[in-house]
């Protein structure tokens, strides 16, 4: 006979999710990859700066890509004209990537020690939020066509990002946006987001963002067990 | 959708204790979901009703326990409550807090038969 009985769970919801994350952090510390998931709305020019990036530090230090969207390769392709190993992940009708999707793309992509690890997430600015994938930061972008309110709106996306790239400044001398304030409502919701102007199509302040780059990697390097105990 | 996917990772979960602690029909569910979590409670009911079809937990009962959000302010040092990520310190007007908590999204217990 079945009684009713209580069970106390006290479980995390994305506990699960947490997991793989953390098992993809420790496969990174391990190996000194630096892994950066990049988030945006769509059409922030994520896929655009992420070609300039990797073209500028070609032969500098290894680059891979995992590209997220719902459908379609075309991203993947982008990434490989310009010589980085890429692989696509359709997420089909999930609006977010998760821990369980990256630590398979790693499996099958295979990026070498020391490497950057660039992981474009699916172009939303809500769910990717909640979702951790082990990166060792998340990068915000958000370009200059958008509001200078999106901070506001989507605080969570905001709070959780290390740095925060404000990207198409060639088009500013057309457009309202105040740069000014979209930083000041990126503060609002976290006052230690460092916060970079970048053009990707002019290369405009792409120096700063690599150099952002460089720095993170070193941390990721000098995080590395195996180099410790050399 | 967010929250969809929330409902889903609970479907999983409540399997999951199905199978370890042996029980065929869930009642009720008892959830903590912060003020900051990102979570939108009423889209998480609807989204709880349709993923949990055909599950163990197809009639239960969901409960949510909203827990308040609260931060440390940097000027004042001291704890504050806010509703929003974006809010100010209540007291001095700064955005230097840090969230301390109000992020849960969590099941805290299960009614089961």
């Amino acid at each position: 006979m079945s009684q009713a009985r209580l069970i106390q769970l006290e479980a995390d919801i994305l506990g699960k999710n947490n997991g793989y994350a953390a098992a993809n952090r420790a496969r990174f510390a391990k190996a000194g990859i630096l892994a950066l998931n990049l988030v945006s709305s769509p059409g922030s020019g994520k896929t655009t700066l992420l070609c300039r990036t990797l073209a500028l530090l070609a032969g500098e230090f290894p680059c891979a890509v995992i590209e997220g969207d719902q459908q379609t390769s075309a991203d993947a392709d982008r990434i490989r004209a310009t010589g980085a190993p890429a692989i696509q992940i359709n997420t089909g009708k999930g609006c977010h990537l998760d821990g369980h999707m990256v630590g398979h793309a790693v499996d099958h992509l295979n990026p070498p020690d020391a490497s950057v690890l660039f992981i474009e997430n699916v172009g939303n600015l809500v769910c990717p939020a909640a979702f951790d994938l082990g990166e060792a930061h998340k990068v915000a972008i958000l370009s200059v066509t958008e509001g200078e309110d999106k901070p506001l709106k989507y605080p969570d996306m905001f709070a959780a990002a290390d740095l925060v790239l404000i990207n198409k400044t060639d088009l500013l001398p057309h457009l309202d946006f105040d740069v000014d304030l979209a930083m000041a409502n990126a503060r609002k919701v976290n006052h230690r987001v460092r916060l970079l102007q970048v053009s990707a199509r002019t290369g405009e302040g792409m120096a700063a963002w690599l150099d952002w780059i460089r720095g993170a990697r070193l941390m990721a390097l000098s995080g590395r067990p195996s180099q410790a105990a050399e | 959708m967010h929250e969809m996917a929330i409902c889903e990772n609970i479907r999983t979960l409540i399997e999951e204790q199905a199978r370890t602690q042996h029980f065929s029909r869930v009642d009720r569910v008892c959830l903590e979901i912060g003020a900051l979590s990102g979570v939108e409670v009423e889209a998480l009911r609807f989204g709880f009703d349709v993923v949990m079809r055909g599950s163990v937990a197809a009639d239960a009962r969901l409960e949510i326990v909203e827990t308040a959000g609260t931060a440390w302010c940097l000027p004042c040092a001291v704890t504050v409550s806010i509703g929003r990520r974006y809010d100010p310190c209540p007291r001095c007007g700064s955005h230097q807090v840090q969230v301390t908590g109000g992020e849960e999204m969590k099941i805290r217990e299960l009614e089961v038969t």
